[in-house]
């Protein structure tokens, strides 16, 4: 009895080893590939930061004196529009002078300078795919950069690139409104400021 | 920092070439912040080697746009 039994149970191995010994090999492979996996780069907190100074710092070294105080002060840029039939083909401007208020990460923002009504939000992203690692996310001021380049450069090729939405889609509306009323207050004493400048003095602070 | 030199060397030149074209077969685009007649800052887009002015300090290559949610 015990010998028919054992002859059975070889008569399975063999039976199953086929199946048995590719999918032990393949387990086999994928622990060797385990150990052998290339060391997970520790997490350093202070590199995000790092690559937002730098940033700063290049964003700082291509906009004007004022452009920086605003980004510096308030966390956004305003950039006039030059398309004399508005930013979008529905002009909705009606030729009056608009602008721009470029936020990091946020739409670009499209208001009538005079009123501020706002026109439209359009919203864009520059990915980085260039990096071999990591998120293919910006720097803040990498992408305010970005924005303020593409915007100045090409104002229309970025617009039809982006996404066009009404206002309210992506920023609140009342806190867009609330930022505006913050620019003309900051326009208000940056003007004292530069009328009681003289011209040979550096700028206020534009270290920080 | 990608690369520097100065474009009126012959061989300085060639390589910057070289690397403006890696970065824009990489996908990427290209300006170069100016000032306008009117004192303002913009950029301008440089889509070949010639676009960019001769006395230009730097270009700045940054990642194409593309429309976000």
């Amino acid at each position: 009895m015990l010998l028919a039994l054992v002859a059975t149970a070889l008569v399975a191995v063999a039976l199953l080893s086929e199946e048995l010994i590719p999918r032990a090999e393949e387990l086999w492979s994928r622990f060797r590939a385990r150990r052998h996996m290339a060391p997970v780069m520790p997490y350093d907190p202070g590199r995000e930061r790092r690559a937002e100074q730098r940033a700063r710092a290049l964003l700082q070294s291509c906009v004007n004196e004022e452009e920086w105080g605003m980004y510096r002060d308030l966390g956004f840029i305003r950039v006039w529009g030059t398309l004399s039939d508005g930013p979008a083909d529905t002009s909705a401007s009606g030729g009056a002078a608009y602008a721009y208020l470029i936020y990091p990460h946020r739409a670009i923002v499209a208001y009538l300078a005079q009123t501020h009504r706002l026109l439209n939000e359009y919203c864009v992203a520059f990915p980085d795919e260039t990096r071999p690692y990591g998120s293919t996310r910006l720097p803040d001021s990498d992408d305010v950069l970005a924005k303020w380049m593409a915007l100045t450069g090409d104002e229309r090729r970025l617009i039809s690139t982006a996404n066009m939405h009404l206002p309210g889609r992506q920023l609140d509306p009342a806190r867009v409104k609330r930022d505006l009323w913050r620019l003309s207050q900051w326009e208000r004493a940056w003007m004292r400021e530069m009328s009681g400048r003289s011209p040979s003095e550096t700028p206020l602070d534009s270290a920080s | 920092m990608i690369a520097e030199g100065d474009v009126e060397r012959a061989d300085d030149e060639q390589r910057l070439v070289e690397e403006f074209r890696r970065q824009l077969d990489a996908g990427l685009w290209a300006a170069v912040p100016l000032d306008d007649p009117a004192g303002r800052r913009q950029a301008r887009m440089v889509r070949s080697f010639q676009d960019i002015p001769r006395d230009a300090d730097r270009v700045i290559f940054f990642p194409r746009a593309a429309g976000g949610r």
